[in-house]
């Protein structure tokens, strides 16, 4: 492009930066964003992201919902990691109440939250290999998303907003054969991986889109709130599973990833050795499974089982409360964060001893990194957007709210 | 031993700003810092730079109505510190007009996150280089997660298929919103019942 004009100096100075929009729908946008680049040819100078196409005025809900119904807003935010989300506010509920759920119902958590990690990164990684040019992995990296999800489906019913993690504990316990299954899917899933890793990580296309790209340095990530696979990318170790470790993962053994040059090459490849690190982690949480309940025995906070209900009218009235009235928590204020499959998610949640929460503000991680867009695309070409798009992965369920 | 550090940052800090921190405290193990919100700034830097705090990450700043006080509006701050592995939280008060001081000279991050409390609640923040709307429409008025703005909101839009656009109209409901009282009749029940005022009255008599 630039050729043209090289030995016409007069025309060159003609040429003037212009505006472009970019969305709001877009097939590379990973959903509702519009953005307003000021390019000079092919390269960009400023990025502007438009965001809040996708605003459902969730903190607001919240507002006017008891502390349970406020969970099923949680797997609508990020909508590919949604338990990950609720854990948040699981925590975050059970940290006012001061309540600590059953190790069984603990471990669970983990179990499930490592299940997200992976449901989230493999929609991340095939669909940025996607962004940058590669169809395959995306079709293979469903139909393992699809395995993980009828796990979801069988322990809650719902494939997707399965509002599985509740303050207290979780709502049910694991259906019968399930570990059985679970420890069939970790047997056969790093051979899938592999199979992603062949196809990408040494793929002479792809380090050609993504090496040197959207560079990070470590200051810059900390600076900008950067969090999660965005951070680590970078050179930073910082993973809130090892340095502030909830619920399980104190007992879990495993290592943290971490990149070198901070480019969507690096993130990628962070991502990658997650999974892998994932694995390891269900399988320590299938191994040490406790038996035992998988909710808080305090009938003021977690209903009775269906079976009590038949014959107990205490059990009755309790059910019958909490599912209208709910419970009520006690004032104070708490923010909770887990580290969620994007990174630091977070719920500042002030309770004034009612049932409902007076404040909940909800931290996402892709928030702040599309606030990065801007310096990331500096100088790159269009295209380069598009890749560093794919490598923060984006949610606008969580970005807007 | 979290708790022994954060209180001894507590100190240091109000020992460093005696005029300008107003209160500190430890609820739920994390250290709260309430500050004027003319030192904010100066707090925020000093947390971000001081070796014994070094709170280099600013995760969030997000607001908080109280529509009774006389200072409606609570600006907070979450921070994180890699290095010490902790978190502190600060917070300032301000109301519809006096602005907040912007922290973006020394967090990148605060700016889309100031936008957005500035977006919902209408907080006015000081030397922020782009204050615009962030997460509601094009146009929109009034600042909706205020205390008294209604969970409905005051508009909603349609298709107008003769004008061939999105048309705004005011808010209508086929049903009036219900907000239940959930003050229970059994147990943590302060107030009276009618009627039962009566009985007090000829007790005390």
């Amino acid at each position: 492009m630039s050729a043209d004009g090289s030995d016409i100096p007069a025309a060159q100075a003609l040429i003037k930066s212009f505006t472009m929009n970019f969305g709001p729908q877009h097939p590379a946008a990973h959903g509702v964003l519009r953005l307003v680049l000021e390019m000079d040819g092919e390269t960009v100078e400023r990025a502007d992201p438009h965001i809040g196409l996708l605003h459902r005025g969730t903190e607001k809900l919240i507002e006017y919902k008891t502390y349970l119904q406020a969970v099923p807003y949680f797997d609508r935010l990020d909508y590919v990691s949604p338990m990950c989300q609720e854990h948040a506010y699981a925590l975050a509920v059970e940290k006012l109440l001061g309540i600590d759920p059953p190790p069984r119902a603990k471990m669970i958590r983990v179990l499930f939250s490592e299940i997200t990690r992976i449901l989230n990164h493999l929609l991340n990684l095939t669909a940025f290999a996607l962004d940058v040019g590669a169809i395959t992995p995306l079709l293979w990296g469903f139909e393992e998303r699809e395995k993980l999800m009828e796990f979801y489906e069988r322990v809650s019913g719902a494939r997707l907003h399965s509002a599985y993690f509740r303050p207290g504990g979780v709502q049910l316990d694991l259906p019968a054969g399930m570990i059985d299954d679970i420890y069939g899917f970790i047997e056969q899933f790093p051979a899938r991986i592999a199979d992603l890793e062949h196809l990408l990580t040494e793929n002479r296309i792809f380090k050609q889109r993504t090496v040197d790209i959207g560079i990070v340095s470590a200051k810059d990530a900390i600076d900008w709130g950067f969090t999660g696979p965005m951070l680590r990318g970078s050179g930073v170790a910082w993973d809130l599973r090892k340095s502030q470790p909830y619920d399980s993962y104190a007992e879990m053994d495993f290592d943290i990833p971490i990149g070198k040059n901070g480019d969507c090459w690096d993130r990628y490849l962070v991502r990658m050795e997650e999974m892998k690190q994932s694995l390891r982690i269900m399988k320590q949480a299938l191994d040490k499974m406790p038996g035992g309940p998988v909710r808080v025995n305090d009938r003021k906070v977690m209903p009775p089982p269906r079976e009590e209900m038949k014959s107990s009218m205490e059990a009755l009235i309790h059910h019958f409360k909490l599912y209208t009235e709910g419970y009520h928590v006690p004032a104070g204020e708490t923010y909770t964060a887990v580290e969620a499959p994007k990174g630091e998610f977070g719920v500042y949640l002030i309770a004034d001893g009612s049932n409902k929460p007076y404040r909940c503000k909800i931290r996402a991680p892709g928030f702040a990194f599309l606030q990065g867009l801007d310096f990331m695309s500096r100088g790159h070409m269009l295209a380069d957007v598009v890749a560093i798009i794919g490598s923060m992965d984006i949610v606008f369920g969580e970005v807007d709210r | 031993m979290t708790i022994e550090l954060l209180r001894a940052i507590g100190d240091q800090v109000a020992a460093a700003f005696p005029q300008d921190v107003t209160d500190t405290t430890i609820g739920h193990g994390e250290l709260m810092v309430t500050v004027k919100r003319g030192a904010v700034v100066r707090l925020l830097a000093y947390l971000r730079d001081d070796p014994t705090c070094l709170f280099q990450m600013l995760l969030d700043v997000c607001g908080v109505d109280h529509p009774e006080r006389a200072e409606r509006f609570d600006v907070v701050y979450n921070l994180l510190s890699l290095k010490h592995n902790l978190r502190v939280r600060v917070k300032a008060t301000t109301d519809e007009e006096n602005p907040v001081p912007s922290v973006t000279a020394l967090f990148s991050t605060a700016g889309w996150f100031e936008r957005e409390t500035w977006d919902l609640y209408g907080i006015y923040f000081s030397d922020h280089p782009d204050l615009r709307r962030i997460l509601t429409d094009y146009g929109f008025e009034g600042h909706p997660l205020r205390k008294d703005f209604p969970l409905t909101g005051y508009v909603e839009l349609r298709y107008d298929e003769a004008q061939k656009r999105v048309v705004y109209e005011p808010v209508k409901l086929k049903q009036e919103f219900r907000s239940f009282d959930f003050l229970s009749p059994w147990e943590g029940m302060n107030s009276v019942l009618p009627g039962d005022e009566k009985a007090k009255r000829e007790d005390g008599k």
